[in-house]
């Protein structure tokens, strides 16, 4: 069963890639600016934030664009793959009704299709923290590790996503209102030391927390998480994974009843 | 069994056809606090079975909407059976909507290679027959020309060249010989009867009963989703043209 899966999903990979490099091809065809597009995106914000903050909140965060780029740069891909993830499987309704094909690549294809375009951004962060003279130590170089954690919890939460869209459509609707809350439960402008301490309890529940810490803590804590951090992240990362398989694969046949 | 290709046994296909699709949570709680939830069922396919044999030429007639579509999308897995089970015994190359798949905006050249992949070809393969699906489709001339600016012949041939570019162990045939134009349907079923000659099964649907009695060894004759007849396609097409 395990093997029929895998042989299954690398007899797909070319529509996979295919499907990833035309999305790129459309972004990047139709905006003016092209692929710088999506460095000057997080810079732009980073610039907004980054003289509200300073300004007007007087925050004191060391390197305060650099940390918040990083929150951001987890945070909108998070969003971005689910909420593109989520329209999928709608998305893919003529398709679905007409040939075989696995229907979880078309969740899975937003997912790396926005993995490509955070890898774009992280550029920015890089630009940013040269400009800045950041020092960019041998740990930074793990970057890819905290990019994994997040990018196979996406990859469960859109699978997850995308198959109850496809019976409740407002769910779409709640998600947005969900993302908000999420936003604001993620430490990405403020910092960790102005939250009261049963707050920061409340935060150890959200996993992009734990993704986000770790991801700063090598681009800008110069030190690597221990096994513990390790664990939790990985441990997020999975459950969530195995819900949005589970979840998936027990509704995928009655999908084409409904779109 | 070893000689079976494909074993259908006991398939029921059922719809949801309720008036009012209930889409979305607030919809579902106030129905269900009102005690509303209805599901209006409708059975498309009722206690189906029939095996086709390995280079069978099979056929399903039947008037409009009896089932003939839904029984083939559940032999290529496009649809899962409420009950009863589906056995397929090779590769399969289903022949239901041609260029099912492709991208109106994107051109011929680019489509022949998105359909391989949705059909599951690898890069290397549709190269190699790269060649070969054109001279067959007839389009040289338009390869790089979005296909939206095609007629829908034209988009059949491209799709019926792509499909059956492959030597499946079962073909898939819903109808498909009605589009196009003359020449172009007596190519395509000079492909596919190389494909019966080389000993591919066919499952075949057709407007046509002279076609379908002359193409095939044994016909199942579906009415209102319920076996009416099945056996040998002189007798089946003869009592199907008499009723
Ligand atoms: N996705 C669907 N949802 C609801 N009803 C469907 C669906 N697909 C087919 N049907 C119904 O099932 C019946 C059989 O359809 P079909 O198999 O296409 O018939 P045929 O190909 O013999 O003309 C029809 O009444 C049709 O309306
Ligand atoms: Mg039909």
């Amino acid at each position: 069963m395990m093997k029929e899966n895998f042989q299954n999903f690398y007899k797909y990979r070319y529509l996979l890639f295919d499907l990833v490099i035309k999305d790129l091809k459309i972004k990047y065809r139709r905006s003016v600016l092209g692929f710088a597009w999506s460095i000057l995106n997080p810079l732009l914000m980073m610039v907004v934030i980054t003289a509200v903050f300073q300004n007007v909140f007087k925050s004191n965060i060391e390197n305060f664009p650099v940390y918040y780029l990083t929150g951001y740069l987890f945070f909108s891909f998070l969003t971005e793959a689910t909420n593109m993830s989520m329209r999928s499987v709608m998305g893919a309704a003529s398709l679905i009704k007409k040939v075989y094909i696995p229907k979880y690549l078309f969740p899975l294809e937003k997912c790396i299709f926005c993995f490509v375009n955070m890898l774009l951004s992280f550029v920015a962060v890089i630009i940013v923290m040269l400009v800045l003279r950041v020092p960019i130590t041998p740990t930074f170089f793990a970057f890819p590790i905290p990019m994994l954690y997040l990018f196979v919890f996406t990859v469960g939460l859109s699978l997850f996503l995308a198959a109850a869209n496809v019976f409740f459509r407002d769910i779409e609707h709640l998600y947005g209102v969900f993302t908000t809350a999420w936003m604001y439960l993620t430490p990405i402008f403020y910092p960790m030391e102005m939250l009261p301490d049963f707050m920061t309890n409340v935060l150890r529940f959200n996993p992009l927390y734990h993704y986000v810490l770790y991801f700063r803590a090598i681009v800008l804590g110069n030190h690597m998480p221990d096994l513990h951090s390790n664990l939790v992240c990985m441990g997020f990362s999975l459950i969530m994974l195995i819900i949005g398989i589970a979840f998936f694969k027990k509704k995928q046949d009655k999908f084409i009843l409904y779109i | 069994m070893e000689n079976i290709a494909v074993s259908v046994k006991n398939v029921t296909m059922k719809f949801n056809m309720s008036k009012e699709k209930v889409d979305n949570i607030k919809e579902y709680i106030v129905k269900l606090l009102k005690r509303q939830l209805m599901y209006t069922e409708f059975t498309a396919l009722d206690d189906i079975s029939f095996d086709v044999k390995k280079g069978e030429v099979f056929g399903i007639v039947g008037l409009n909407g009896s089932g003939k579509s839904t029984t083939l999308k559940i032999v290529s897995g496009i649809l899962k059976p409420t009950k009863g089970s589906v056995q397929v015994f090779g590769t399969i190359s289903p022949l239901i909507e041609l260029g099912a798949g492709f991208d109106h905006d994107l051109t011929a050249r680019e489509n022949i290679f998105l359909n391989g992949y949705v059909l599951g070809y690898s890069k290397d393969y549709i190269k190699e027959k790269f060649d070969s699906i054109v001279e067959f489709s007839e389009l040289e001339e338009f390869l790089d020309v979005p296909i939206k600016n095609f007629s829908s012949g034209m988009i059949a041939r491209l799709g019926f060249a792509i499909a059956t570019v492959v030597r499946p162990d079962i073909l898939i045939v819903d109808e498909i010989l009605s589009v196009g134009d003359y020449k172009f349907q007596e190519k395509c079923e000079k492909r596919i009867a190389d494909m019966m000659a080389g000993g591919t099964t066919v499952i075949i649907v057709s407007h046509s009963i002279e076609q379908i009695q002359r193409l095939c060894d044994r016909v199942l004759w579906l009415e209102k989703g319920k076996m009416k007849e099945l056996g040998e396609a002189e007798y089946v097409c003869g009592k199907y043209k008499n009723q």
